[in-house]
């Protein structure tokens, strides 16, 4: 038990130090079994994220927005891998973390139980989902796990592109007919607070966020982030000439900040849950793409088998 | 049913004259699939311009137990440095 302790502390030593921890490293089976979890759930939200998305590739409303978006949600695909297979540097199996996704077992970000009604909706993802990802996802370049914070670095490279795609269409719609203005206000009132619910329970209710920033998994807690993305947000709404659903947002010159309404934590937990309005819709989306490919999937590996045993074949006739 | 596809690690050459660097891992069917699944996943922004894949069981990597042993004998031969060797400054071009 001792040896425990003293590995323990020189682990803690090397997070205090800022060394980064590497897959082959002695870590407690906490810190493993807590970025497994956090690391997925990343995952799984980049996956189901190209759902709602993929709602409007085909009704997009010129060619130039249609291969932006398209790219986008290709990036998202790819920012999935990118997470799996750091999760998978801790010792677990893709499959295994899949199963946990369709069983319901492991959550994805609640955003994405929401509808994308109108085409602005399309613009309000991009400028407030990918935004209050964008925040999350640079906090943790600096995580303390390397592959986690590799794979942070490269997503955060692509994602700028896709907060701008949305903005501009945000910004098309700001300066055009009274009903465009109106579809526009309509997808920042709806997005507007489920965005801020992204960066998860208050601090206060949060029961991860100690020991998450113990070990430099997290940098800034909940809280500070949601702050901060406030912050942010308010001049960037202005430029588009919409109103934040909150009448209660306003400068707080001692704080040097915003203040802004109490978050509907019901709501949020109710989503969480399970009952928001897309979950089923997407969890079945999910499970149907995954079971109809499975075909495929063994397709390629008994070509590819056949493929090997034949090279070693002629190998053989050749000696 | 499981996925038995199985891991590669992915290498890119990001340009002429650089070494191959590690980018990332995919599960692909065999090295065809992995480098064609490299090129879609880690190449959509030309950040490469040569793949290397490999099975990720192939590779055999140190220990981090085995680091004193293995590293540490270099920490003290600082003679291995230039700056260890004394030189006056009218000294040039060495
Ligand atoms: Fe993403
Ligand atoms: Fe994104």
């Amino acid at each position: 038990m001792a040896d425990l302790n003293s590995l323990e502390a020189k682990f803690q030593e090397k997070i205090d130090n800022e060394i980064k921890i590497e897959p082959k490293d002695w870590m407690p089976e906490k810190y493993r079994q807590t970025l497994i979890r956090q690391i997925s759930q990343h995952a799984h939200s980049e996956v189901v994220g190209m759902l709602p998305e993929g709602n409007w590739i085909t009704r997009a409303p010129s060619l130039r927005r249609k291969v932006a978006l398209l790219a986008k949600i290709q990036d998202e695909a790819g920012h999935g891998l990118y997470l799996y297979s750091a999760a998978e540097t801790l010792g677990v199996e893709r499959d295994d973390l899949i199963e946990q996704l369709h069983t319901g077992k492991a959550k994805y970000s609640s955003i994405f139980n929401y509808p994308t009604l109108t085409w602005a909706d399309i613009g309000a993802v991009g400028w407030l989902v990918d935004g209050a990802a964008i925040m999350n996802q640079v906090m943790l370049t600096r995580t303390s796990y390397g592959p986690y914070s590799r794979a942070m670095v490269r997503i955060c490279k692509e994602e700028s592109f896709h907060q701008r795609q949305g903005y501009e269409i945000l910004l098309t719609l700001s300066r055009g007919s009274e009903d465009q203005k109106r579809m526009l206000q309509d997808a920042v009132n709806r997005f507007w607070w489920p965005s801020l619910m992204m960066f998860g329970p208050s601090d206060k209710d949060s029961v991860h966020t100690a020991q998450a920033m113990k070990w430099k998994i997290k940098r800034k807690t909940n809280d500070e982030l949601r702050q901060q993305f406030v912050d942010v947000c308010v001049d960037q709404a202005r430029i588009l000439g919409v109103t934040l659903p909150d009448p209660n947002l306003k400068w707080n010159e001692e704080r040097g900040h915003y203040d802004f309404s109490e978050i509907d934590w019901d709501e949020f937990w109710n989503v969480v849950k399970g009952n928001g309005p897309c979950n089923k819709q997407r969890m079945d989306a999910r499970i149907k793409a995954h079971e109809e490919g499975a075909w495929v999937r063994e397709a390629a590996m008994a070509y590819a088998e056949k493929q090997a045993k034949r090279r070693k074949e002629e190998t053989t006739q050749v000696a | 049913m499981k996925n038995n596809w199985p891991l590669w690690e992915v290498f890119i050459r990001s340009k002429q004259g650089l070494h191959h660097k590690h980018a990332g891992s995919l599960h692909a069917a065999d090295a065809q699939m992995a480098i064609e699944n490299a090129r879609d996943v880690y190449t959509r922004r030309n950040e490469g311009i040569s793949i290397w894949v490999v099975e990720s069981d192939k590779i055999t990597a140190s220990k981090p137990e085995e680091n004193p042993e293995l590293f540490e004998p270099a920490a003290d031969k600082i003679y291995r440095h230039p700056t260890f060797y004394d030189m006056p400054d009218e000294v040039k071009h060495m």
